[in-house]
């Protein structure tokens, strides 16, 4: 059976049932740690101005130069605006620009740990590398772009991982337990679930103080989210438990004596699992896409650091949205890993499935 | 028997319909021979004023797109733009401020003279003048409007212009077209108070005033025919959230050079967009023949389509609005923010204040968020105000060295990582608060944080809904920085008394003085008085020049950008001269006509 949560087809040949599941794991793992490095692949400073070039468009890379000669080195032009308005950037092809590996350039921290100024690739200076275009300030969308994939793509494990802890937590001591503990839990779910969390949140902005560090909004609106969030896994998670807690051999093993907590770790847990894993995987881009929505209204992290809500946040104006194709990249972005993630809680349901059988 | 097959009673029923036609007949003729009669006798002895501008040919209508529908339509109680813009197209008042030219000009008061003590106006007032519904207009129509105004309980905005020296105006009628206004002091921008005071129809107004009802009596549901004013259109139709439709007033008192009457357009039609970007979108396909306040970076947009399409933009310059950037120096109370009592430190010294103005690239601001069409500023008063503006004041350029040697000589220094430190070891941090919904001003904000940093300075940028910010500025001073923008309204130094007197209620970096806080603010108060009562022309404006230069020189606000105005209209639109004074497209709405065709047709 293809997916019935919407998993794309395309990646089927890509493994059998039980690998599928491990490269799509891997194939987002490495999308992960790969924004961990953004300082190294970005070719600039996500925060500097160049305020002589603001929406330039993708720098074209090109192997022929005037003379005809081929470069097996690409190389790039500088950018020059002979009528002196935004939108009449042309190549300066009296000088070419080797595009080279490991230049130095601006310096970075890798996962807050390592200092250094080696990017993957950029030119040796005297002219910008934009291979996304630059935005209002003429900074460069594809630095952004990586350096946004952190807040952004975390946000979502972060936000499923935080919301999910708390669901399983609650979720499952109100189907072990039953009762008035399950009453309480579970209508305090319901309060939860009618909550308009769109306008607690902008409440909750408004609440604290002006100044706030982009890392510290950034965690708030993230425990906001979570925390908001339980409600709808734990409602499942007391499902599974509930329904797990009544089957012959619980039953039978709570008659020989076996304590709670040999219950809940021996026969409980491994059934719920599956189900919070398959469940963590569609989370994630829900919470990606809580950041998203967040920041594009400007409640998010606060600029000038970069997320792929701040960024898709440009187009609330009409001439960027009507002149400016690479301001959508980020937007775009969104399409490849939600389906990434989607295709996985698909795998792993299936995994589960054929495991339960 | 049936008289061609009818009954009896059917042909007395048709009989009783045939006369009741001839007397409806005989009734509209008699009514049309009347209006005609008074027209024409309204026109020949009317006082006209005759417009200098082209002429034109009559016939057509104007789509005017507008931000949103008016709150009200009584010019009395009109506070806001959209109100105004619609108000103001079909009233009028005694002496008006030409906006092209800045200076006051006769409108329903044909001429007037001034006491030598400056302190008493005789206005003659136009004759044969009609409101829109046939009524004539005289003395009695000025004494009302004047006392309607000046009535406490109707709470008017403009009521507080009317008062002079602590002393309401006092306005007399000496004959039916004669009235006197005597000032409790003399006050140079006397004409001008004229400017903007809408004569009201005694005879509709009089009965909802004494009764207390008249902000209800021309709200917007009110029918078109409980209306009337003196303006160059009058109120035809109204759809509530669609659309006011203005049909020409015959009764009007301009003329062109040709002896026509005007307006020329027999109709406008005003649609509310409320987004600025939706204007610009619905202004492109046709949907509207003029739009104002359009964002540079919409003009940008609609002029990259303009050769393919059948609209003209103007850019009529820098306009009077200014934006600027200001601290919190407001004197804060015992229990007030800790935390910002601690930034006023830096605040408020003189070189904390230089050294950020020397810092921000104004021309970045005006080449990244205005794509050139702004000015950029160095005084409070923009290049727009012609008559006005200081063009003396210096224009230092941008200098992060400059900047840094400031603080540097105030006792600032850096730390290992570059962050600015005070004399205490404080890194130097503060927020910079401005509205959403503002696009252009957060952009100004963002650049600033990034021209901070230059100097150290750790600034966030956050945004709040505009009442929540003006609610930090004025009541609660709970904010660090902030970026606003100020202006509008009329050219004349007097419309800024609030803002740069230290007790003013616009006083916005520091309020609520009882005493002026600095000796600088106290020599401002004393021009701003001065000026406000001197005749002679030249000192006065010797005066609002020192008033710039101190303003300059102790940057209680950064001035940065002055944005043009830009505005679009379809191709054809004749006398369209847009001004950097509102209303900024439809100022001379009389005079405005289509060439070669009747309307503005799709692009």
């Amino acid at each position: 059976m293809i997916g019935h949560t919407g998993a794309p087809g395309w990646l089927w040949p890509l493994g059998g049932r039980g690998r599928r599941y491990r490269l799509l794991l891997g194939l987002l793992g490495v999308l992960h740690v790969s924004t961990l490095f953004a300082g190294f692949l970005a070719p600039a400073d996500p925060a500097t101005q160049n305020r002589d070039l603001p929406f330039a468009p993708p720098t074209r890379l090109h192997f022929v130069d005037p003379s005809g000669r081929l470069h097996l080195r690409p190389f790039v032009y500088g950018l020059a605006r002979p009528s002196g308005d935004l939108e009449g950037y042309t190549e300066d092809r009296n000088r070419i620009y080797p595009v080279r590996f490991f230049v130095r350039g601006a310096p970075y921290r890798i996962a807050g740990l390592v200092d250094s100024d080696r990017h993957l690739f950029g030119t040796d200076g005297g002219t910008h590398l934009f291979l996304l275009g630059s935005d209002a300030y003429g900074r460069d969308q594809l630095s952004r772009f990586l350096y946004g994939a952190q807040i952004s793509l975390f946000a979502g494990i972060l936000g499923a991982g935080l919301s999910l802890g708390t669901g399983m937590l609650l979720g499952g001591v109100a189907g072990y337990y039953g009762a008035w503990v399950d009453e309480t839990i579970m209508r305090v779910a319901e309060l939860f679930l009618a909550l308009p969390w769109m306008y607690l949140l902008f409440a909750v902005r408004m609440a604290l103080p002006l100044r706030i560090e982009p890392a510290q909004a950034f965690l708030l609106v993230l425990a906001v989210i979570g925390l908001i969030g339980w409600a709808r896994p734990a409602r499942l998670i007391r499902g599974v438990v509930l329904s797990a807690k009544q089957q012959d051999y619980v039953v039978a093993a709570r008659g020989l004596g076996a304590s709670d907590t040999h219950l809940l770790r021996r026969h409980v847990l491994p059934q719920v699992l599956g189900i919070a894993l398959t469940q963590a995987a569609l989370l994630a881009p829900q919470y990606i896409l809580a950041e998203v929505t967040l920041s594009f209204f400007g409640l998010g992290v606060g600029e000038p650091v970069p997320s792929w809500g701040n960024m898709l946040a440009s187009l609330q104006r009409y001439d960027v949205l009507s002149s400016y194709w690479w301001m959508f990249v980020p937007g775009v972005a969104l399409i490849p890993v939600f389906l990434l993630y989607y295709a996985l809680a698909d795998a792993l349901h299936q995994r589960s499935a054929a495991f339960s059988r | 028997m049936s008289w061609m097959g009818r009954s009896q009673s059917e042909v007395r029923g048709l009989t009783r319909l045939v006369a009741a036609a001839g007397v409806a007949l005989t009734l509209a003729l008699a009514a049309l021979s009347a209006a005609g009669h008074a027209s024409q006798q309204a026109a020949a002895g009317v006082e006209w004023l005759v417009s200098p501008a082209e002429v034109g040919r009559s016939g057509g209508q104007l789509a005017v797109i507008q931000r949103a529908e008016p709150r009200t339509l009584n010019p009395v109680i009109a506070i806001d733009g959209p109100s105004r813009d619609v108000v103001w197209r079909v009233m009028a008042d005694l002496i008006h401020i030409n906006a092209e030219t800045q200076q006051t000009e006769p409108a329903l008061a044909r001429s007037w003279t001034v006491s030598p003590d400056g302190r008493r106006f005789t206005l003659s007032l136009r004759r044969g003048v009609r409101f829109s519904d046939g009524q004539s207009f005289d003395a009695d129509d000025v004494l009302f409007s004047f006392q309607v105004y000046l009535d406490e309980k109707v709470a008017s905005p403009q009521r507080d212009l009317l008062i002079v020296g602590g002393q309401p105006i006092a306005v007399r009628k000496l004959d039916q077209s004669t009235v006197q206004v005597d000032l409790a002091e003399p006050y140079a921008a006397a004409e001008r108070l004229f400017h903007g005071i809408a004569m009201l129809p005694r005879h509709l107004l009089e009965k909802p005033y004494q009764e207390g009802r008249l902000g209800e009596a021309w709200a917007l549901g009110a029918p078109a025919r409980a209306f009337a004013g003196l303006g160059a259109f009058r109120f035809q139709e109204h759809l509530p959230g669609q659309r006011i439709s203005l049909e020409r007033n015959p009764f009007y008192w301009k003329r062109d050079r040709a002896g026509n009457q005007l307006p020329y357009l027999d109709r406008i039609v005003f649609t509310f967009v409320p987004s600025e970007d939706a204007q610009a979108v619905r202004f492109q396909s046709g949907e509207a023949d003029v739009t104002t306040r359009l964002s540079a970076t919409n003009y940008a947009v609609l002029a990259k389509d303009q050769g393919n399409r059948n609209y003209e933009l103007f850019d009529a310059g820098s306009g009077l609005d200014y934006t600027f950037l200001f601290f919190n120096q407001n004197a804060l109370a015992e229990q007030g923010p800790a935390a910002i009592a601690r930034q006023q430190a830096w605040f408020r010294q003189l070189p904390f204040r230089q050294a950020v103005s020397l810092a921000i690239d104004r021309e970045g601001i005006v080449r990244l968020v205005y794509r050139g069409r702004a000015a950029p500023l160095w005084g409070h008063v923009p290049p727009g105000n012609k008559l006005w503006v200081n063009r003396s004041l210096p224009r230092p350029g941008r200098s992060v060295e400059r900047a840094r040697e400031l603080l540097r000589e105030a006792g600032f220094t850096w730390n290992g990582d570059g962050t600015l430190v005070d004399k205490a070891g404080q890194p130097v941090a503060f927020t910079v608060v401005t509205n959403t919904g503002n696009a252009e001003r957060i952009q100004i904000a963002t650049i600033i944080q990034d021209d901070l940093k230059q100097l150290g300075m750790r600034v966030s940028v956050v945004t709040l809904e505009l009442r929540a910010l003006l609610d930090r500025i004025l009541t609660t001073y709970d904010y660090e920085a902030c970026v606003l923008g100020l202006g509008g309204g009329d050219a004349d130094p007097y419309g800024e008394m609030n803002v740069w007197l230290s007790s003013g209620s616009t006083h916005l970096w520091h309020l609520g003085q009882t005493r002026p806080a600095t000796s600088w603010e106290a020599e401002v108060d004393t021009l701003m008085r001065g000026q406000l009562t001197t005749l002679d022309v030249q000192l006065r404006k010797r005066m609002y020049d020192r008033v710039q230069e101190l303003v300059a020189q102790n940057l209680p606000i950064i001035s940065l950008v002055s944005p043009s105005i830009l505005v679009g209209a379809t191709k054809g639109l004749g006398n369209f001269r847009p001004t950097v004074l509102d209303h900024h497209a439809l100022w001379n709405v009389e005079e405005l006509f289509w060439r070669g065709r009747a309307s503005g047709g799709p692009r």
